[in-house]
């Protein structure tokens, strides 16, 4: 059964947990992120989950602990934004490392300094070689959706890797939206019992983890967790195939937006995609064919899918909401150009940084990204590869 | 060893192979290094981490065992009450038997010096 709601993006991913009923919840609040933790906290008190919840005292901890219920073979989650998800950084890395399916959402606001604390992509951008599978969610009822599938993705035999939901600071996770939840029982059945392959509380096997690995091993390690990723690309679409049988929503790696027979495009992440669409729509209306690419995974990184979705176009323009400072654009830019090129058809890829710190992305902007690539589309001339939209220049 | 099979993705899981060895493949080793194997420390030999060795000196000996006690690696090996051998394989070298002996008879010797005396009984030979 499916029902029609108005909430924002945090309340609809504490929704989301609530029918999860995890094991244990450790978390620490932080703004924007602190509504799902104090929401699910009420859950908690309320008697509606059978969840142990943890407040620690930092997020560093957090992580710490729910690395600690997961190695013991609990479903384990926690969740944060920003400075919380830097603290977290050497603890992801280990839960990775030790592979253990615990899915954290991630409300994406800017990095300090200066101080800041509106949406960016600075955050999940930070923990982008960390080794965690990234989903990203362009508004409430993605994010909702991404949840719910995070548990199975996480959790499959194949993969058994941490998985981090990202959704907008503010612009998703504060603003009503409209969308369809599913009852409890069928997201129950959906997530299903959490069954652990190696955990420390099985006293009948008892297993050694974490431990000291040098030289010799290390590297093989690394190896299998590349392997368990590139798993995590089918697990992910499998996945995604089985949830629109209770949901009628399909999600895969990518959403190509009128690509078909687009000759510009745009790449986005999370909810600036939906502006880009918009835009879109009223350029085609006047005859450009514009088109847009919005991963839905960013880390596996869909090379083959976005190669496929991008073929056919004459100019691409990546929009980053995050700095690399390397001079050379955005992270996601670096990683679209390399994918294009080994197309060898003289695709133009510029990038364009958004965003940052919360800074609007207007229509207009996106109407002069694509006004730009037409241009260079028509001219065959690129002017300046890296720009800035939105900026007081 | 099981050639890699990119068929069967889950490799690693189940695996709860005996002994984790360093010729193993990515493939063939345990998922995430976890192991099932209780004392399996000593399969992994660190012996060759060592610098300095302890040298026993049989006459001075007074069999305190001392050394048995303070060894933070259990390579000082006793029998019967009485001081048999150092396990050269997983002895690192750090010296505390030598410091703790009453009577001097344990010699830290650099095992440059061991290979030397090898080479020249090899000579002889």
């Amino acid at each position: 059964m499916k029902t029609k709601v108005a909430l924002t993006g945090n309340e609809a991913v504490a929704q989301a947990m609530k029918q999860i009923n995890p094991d244990v919840v450790a978390a620490y609040p932080i703004t924007p992120q602190t509504e799902i933790v104090q929401i699910f906290s009420s859950f908690v008190a309320n008697g509606e989950v059978d969840t142990e919840f943890v407040a620690v005292e930092s997020e560093h901890s957090a992580m710490s602990a729910a690395i600690g219920a997961a190695a013991g073979g609990a479903r384990a989650m926690t969740a944060t934004s920003s400075q919380g998800l830097a603290l977290m950084f050497e603890v992801v890395y280990i839960a990775a490392s030790l592979r253990l399916p615990i899915v954290f959402p991630v409300v994406n606001r800017a990095l300090s300094g200066p101080i800041n604390i509106h949406c960016d992509h600075s955050d999940a951008m930070g923990l982008r070689d960390s080794g965690v599978i990234q989903l990203f969610s362009e508004n409430a009822q993605e994010a909702y959706d991404n949840m719910i599938q995070a548990v199975r993705i996480a959790e499959h035999p194949d993969v058994r890797l941490p998985v981090m939901v990202n959704m907008d600071g503010f612009i998703t996770s504060h603003a009503m939206d409209v969308l369809e939840v599913i009852d409890d029982e069928t997201v129950k059945n959906f997530v299903g019992t959490y069954v652990p392959e190696d955990y420390l509380l099985d006293a009948q096997n008892p297993i050694s983890m974490g431990n000291f690995d040098m030289y010799d091993f290390y590297f093989e390690h690394k190896r299998q967790q590349v392997e368990a990723m590139k798993a995590a690309k089918e697990v992910i679409k499998e996945v995604g195939k089985e949830f629109a049988k209770i949901s009628g929503r399909e999600y895969g790696l990518i959403e190509s937006y009128k690509l078909d027979d687009a000759d510009v495009a745009l790449v986005v992440l999370n909810s600036a995609a939906g502006t880009a669409k918009g835009v879109a729509d009223e350029l085609r209306a006047k005859g450009i064919k514009a088109g847009v690419l919005k991963p839905r995974v960013y880390r596996p990184f869909p090379q083959e899918e976005i190669r496929e979705a991008l073929k056919g176009v004459k100019a691409v323009a990546v929009l980053d909401r995050a700095e690399t400072f390397s001079t050379c654009g955005g992270p996601m830019f670096a990683d679209i150009r390399n994918t294009l090129y080994d197309l060898k058809n003289d695709i133009k890829v510029v990038n364009y940084i958004y965003g940052l710190g919360g800074r609007d992305l207007r229509l207009e902007h996106v109407q002069q990204v694509f006004e730009d690539l037409e241009n260079i589309r028509k001219t065959g001339r690129v002017d300046e590869t890296v720009k800035y939209l939105g900026l007081r220049e | 060893m099981t050639p890699y099979n990119p068929f069967n993705r889950n490799f690693g899981s189940g695996t709860r192979t005996k002994a984790v060895r360093p010729d193993m493949k990515w493939h063939e080793l345990t998922r995430a290094g976890n192991i099932y194997e209780p004392g399996n420390a000593n399969t992994y030999e660190t012996g060759d981490w060592r610098s300095i060795r302890p040298v026993w000196n049989k006459e001075r000996c007074i069999h305190c065992l001392f050394c048995w006690r303070y060894c933070p690696d259990a390579s000082v090996i006793a029998k019967d009450g009485k001081f048999e051998t150092f396990d050269y394989k997983h002895c690192k070298g750090c010296g505390i038997c030598a410091k703790v002996c009453p009577v001097n008879a344990i010699d830290m010797v650099p095992e440059d010096e061991i290979e030397k005396v090898k080479e020249a009984n090899k000579d002889e030979n």
